[in-house]
């Protein structure tokens, strides 16, 4: 009982993470619980996500998982200099995932899984200090992926399969600083598309050196979402042909999913204590400039510059009874943001995540899985310095903090 | 089961969300400070710069970007109250039916052949009306138009409908009113009009350095003579007194040299080219027909006054130096030969005229008007006898017309100008030391963004008309960027007399003329 209740408070006051850029690492309730460690861990079908070739290992036939989280942020902005200060709303952003995975005979499994790694939403008050980078923005994208997992001997497994991504953005910032139409009201433009799709891949081996002990790899490609024909709206500009005319026209943007490779290993060093590491590298360097292509030939060019960025991942479960398992984990998260790109459309800096959960049997075929993370940033002075107005860099900076929380529920289903 | 329960109890604590929170958040105490001061009645007083009038007219987003309103929001960090003013009701400015004297404003347009100029926005009529009282309580107590003597002037309401707007009674004044708030908290910017209608008017009006009058009920009403220095110097002492009488802090501001204003700056006073297809032909006509009147300027003893054109470079205007000597009669006697009985009527056009230099002010309304056929002029000489087709040749403004007193300050004129702003700065410098008020130098920050820019962090403002982002199309009344500079100028000059930390504003972030095309046939 007394350990339960120390591992309990563990879960409770470690670090934990997600992820930098608008990558969300919440891709499985037991992983997340685990501070998003899964790249050798055989435990649920999560395994689509964290490392489709172990899927093979797993004793049921049938397995399902599925799940859910809020996430809430919460980004705080000041700029003393100035005595400006400003919020996001509390947007709650839902990361999604469904995995399943059917044992065809001893060394073959097939599955399928649907997850959102991608996504950001950062709504600030609208005509804020910084609207002339970003109003508010949401960003989804949504991964359809089925995996083949084959077993080539007791100890070493390939897997993987095709993505087929879907994706939405909508985004809404001011045209420049001081521009309004003649009442006042700031001109604005809005970007809108849904259904951007396109397709990826994935591969992925493990290896067990002994019963308790296994290593894994996985590696999931770069997917650029490329919008084509969305819509942009443009609003509040003054009726004069010095700048664009009100309403809507397309435009064309791309907007990269990076690459990203895992290796992991987990060691269960005790009957019921496991332990897991992972480390996440992210291909961000991919992401050099968001450039918007209106339909009426102007052009709107966003340097980004991200770098590759890594994140190391600890967790440890407990399997305090036969029907309750308990978890916790920490990370640390490094941005892929660099210090003079700190744009206020994904106000991140390096990070570390504190997560906990638990599992709970409600009978042998069914559990339901808990968890929780929270990120915890440390306060940054940071500027985005490429913002330009009559070819001149205007840069926006201030002190910035975030948080993030976010608990999520999930069912595990074995047959 | 209890003890899962319990350990899902225990988890659940961990759902208490989490707010971010600063180290140093500037909303707590410690962060800035008020000094000395106390901002939390603050009342501004002063004329059409305090009330956030631009681009020809008052309205809702000019008086929001005031720099009074500016100021307050940066005082309500250390303790300042609401602010309140006296809002039109609308965008457009002027007044209801009233837009012979209080015409909407101006916006920037552009015509057919992609020019951008200044254009009276019709977008809207005007809807406020002139003859509303708003109550007499607002911190803003900026009335366009006022001179020093004007706030103290019972029953000014009744002559500014601007101040009518919000008097406390008929026979208010804004000083009156103002005091009557308490505020603990005060700025006085005024006098710029006490020089400034002299100046727009190209002098037309009185100087009264000149004339020693010191009762301004004799001024002229429409505002074109130049305050006595004696009278302003009172007049001020007594506002001041006034409002330091209950012990209220403040800061005042001193006059900027008008004649640096866009106003005066933008029309050259060579805009005479060769190249204007309207012009340059005529220019071998001009000057054979001036090498006649050049003959009888030297008879006349002025042969400096000689006027001919370059058909290389870009001439100066002809115009009507009122300081002259009038050799309208020696004239006449020379030019009797060539004009016969019409002699005297072309020699008294001549009799002060010469052609422009660069120390003449040309005012930015001339800019419409130079070589156009000046219409009151053809028709009186027409009515004199002469024929149209020579009447229409003596009526070109600024060529053949020489362009009249109010589209030209003069060195003379200036020179009256400079020497009552001197008088009345010092006047400003000596009661606020005498009071321990803040005092802010406005006049050294005009002179600079006049001679080379004051930079921010998108470029720099200058005097420059339109592009120069400091002034608002009527190339007199700053533009919300450059209230946002003088607000940073007030900060400064109130941390250093009363030991306050404020936050300054940044510029960049205040906006400049306003485009619209709404705009009527142009």
């Amino acid at each position: 009982m007394k350990k339960l209740l120390l591992l309990v408070l563990f879960a409770l006051v470690t670090l934990v993470t997600y992820a930098g850029g608008y990558r969300v690492s919440v891709q499985g309730q037991r992983a997340m619980a685990m501070g998003h460690t899964g790249v050798a861990v055989v435990n649920s079908a999560e395994l689509v996500f964290f490392n489709p070739a172990g899927l093979v290992y797993l004793e049921n036939k049938l397995n399902i998982s599925a799940g859910a989280s809020g996430i809430f942020t919460d980004v705080i902005y000041q700029n003393s200099d100035l005595g400006i200060s400003s919020e996001t709303d509390s947007s709650v952003g839902t990361p999604l995932n469904l995995y399943g995975s059917y044992k065809v005979n001893d060394w073959l499994a097939l599955g399928l899984g649907v997850y959102t790694p991608y996504g950001s939403e950062v709504t600030w008050p609208t005509d804020w200090a910084g609207s002339h980078l970003v109003n508010n923005i949401e960003l989804a994208a949504i991964y359809i992926q089925p995996v083949v997992s084959i077993k080539l001997s007791d100890k070493f497994s390939i897997g993987g399969g095709p993505i087929y991504v879907t994706g939405s953005v909508n985004f809404n910032r001011n045209a420049n600083r001081t521009l309004t139409d003649i009442d006042g009201n700031r001109s604005n433009i809005t970007v809108d598309d849904s259904g951007v799709s396109n397709w990826g891949w994935s591969i992925s081996a493990m290896f067990n050196p002994t019963e308790n002990f296994r290593l894994g790899f996985n590696y999931r490609s770069e997917i650029i979402l490329e919008a084509e024909g969305g819509e942009a709206t443009f609003s509040n500009f003054p009726n004069s042909p010095a700048v664009p005319a009100n309403g809507t026209t397309t435009f064309d943007a791309e907007l990269p999913l990076p690459a990203e490779l895992s290796v992991g290993l987990s060691y269960q060093f005790h009957k019921k204590w496991l332990f897991a590491f992972d480390y996440n590298r992210q291909f961000w360097d991919v992401y050099e400039s968001l450039d918007i292509q209106f339909g009426t030939g102007t052009t709107s060019l966003n340097t980004r510059n991200y770098k590759n960025s890594s994140v190391y991942r600890f967790g440890l479960q407990y399997d305090a009874t036969s029907k309750i398992s308990l978890r916790a984990g920490y990370y640390i998260d490094e941005s892929p943001v660099q210090s003079g790109f700190f744009a206020p459309e994904t106000p991140r800096n390096d990070s570390q995540g504190y997560t906990g959960g638990i599992s709970f049997a409600i009978t042998p075929k069914l559990a339901i899985d808990a968890s929780f993370f929270y990120l915890r940033f440390e306060e940054v002075n940071e500027s985005y310095d490429f913002y330009q107005e009559n070819g001149q860099n205007v840069p926006f900076s201030g002190t910035y903090k975030s948080s993030a929380f976010a608990p999520g529920l999930g069912l595990t289903y074995k047959l | 089961m209890k003890n899962n329960i319990k350990y899902l109890a225990i988890l659940a604590l961990g759902l208490v969300a989490c707010e971010s929170e600063f180290d140093n958040p500037i909303d707590e105490a410690g962060v800035y400070s008020s000094g000395e001061a106390d901002f939390s009645n603050f009342v501004a007083l002063g004329n059409s710069l305090t009330a956030g009038f631009a681009d020809n007219a008052l309205y809702i987003t000019g008086q929001e970007n005031s720099y009074p309103n500016i100021l307050s929001k940066q005082f309500a960090l250390v303790g300042g109250g609401e602010f309140t003013q006296p809002l039109m009701a609308d965008n457009v400015g002027g007044f209801a039916g009233q837009t012979a004297t209080f015409p909407p404003r101006l916006v920037l347009a552009f015509d057919g052949e992609g020019n951008p100029g200044p254009a009276i926005y019709t977008g809207a009529a005007p809807s406020t009306n002139i003859t509303a009282n708003l109550g007499a309580s607002f911190n803003n107590m900026g009335v366009p138009g006022a001179r020093v003597y004007h706030l103290g002037f019972p029953g000014y309401g009744a002559l500014n409908p601007y101040f009518g707007r919000f008097a406390s009674e008929p026979n208010a004044t804004v000083i009156g009113d103002a005091v009557a708030q308490s505020p603990t908290f005060f700025s006085l910017w005024i006098g710029n009009n006490d020089i400034l209608g002299y100046a727009t008017s190209g002098g037309v009006g009185v100087d009264h350095n000149v004339t020693g009058n010191t009762d301004p009920s004799t001024y002229s009403p429409q505002g074109l003579d130049i305050t006595n220095a004696g009278l302003f110097e009172s007049t001020y002492k007594a506002l001041i007194g006034a409002l330091v009488s209950t012990d209220a802090k403040g800061v005042v501001l001193n006059l900027p040299n008008v004649t640096t204003l866009p106003f005066f700056t933008t029309v050259p006073f060579a805009p005479l080219s060769p190249l204007d297809p309207s012009f340059g032909p005529q220019i071998p006509t001009l000057n054979a027909t001036y090498a006649g009147l050049n003959a009888a300027l030297a008879f006349a003893g002025v042969p400096e006054r000689a006027i001919s054109f370059s058909a290389s470079a870009a001439s100066p205007v002809v115009i009507k130096d009122e300081s002259l000597e009038d050799v309208s009669a020696d004239l006449a006697i020379a030019l009797a030969g060539t004009f016969g009985p019409l002699a005297p009527i072309v020699a008294a056009q001549y009799g002060q005229a010469r052609q422009a230099t660069a120390n003449d002010l040309l005012v930015l309304t001339s800019s419409g008007i130079i070589g156009q056929v000046n219409q009151e002029r053809f028709d009186e000489l027409v009515g004199l006898g002469l024929t149209p087709e020579l009447a229409g040749q003596f009526s070109v403004n600024g060529v053949t017309y020489p362009l009249q007193d109010q589209y030209v300050l003069t060195p003379a004129e200036q020179s009256s100008v400079e020497n009552a702003r001197q008088a009345f700065n010092t006047t400003i410098a000596t009661v606020a030391n005498d009071n321990g008020l803040a005092f802010y130098n406005v006049a050294n920050d005009l002179t600079q963004a006049a001679s080379g820019g004051i930079p921010f962090d998108g470029g720099l403002i200058t005097s420059d008309f339109v592009t120069g982002g400091g002034f608002s199309l009527d190339g007199v009344h700053p533009t919300p960027r450059a209230h946002a500079l003088v607000t940073n100028g007030i900060i400064n000059a109130i941390e250093i007399k009363y030991g306050a930390t404020l936050p300054s504003v940044n510029p960049g972030d205040y906006g400049t003329v306003t485009l619209s095309n709404d705009v009527g046939a142009n």
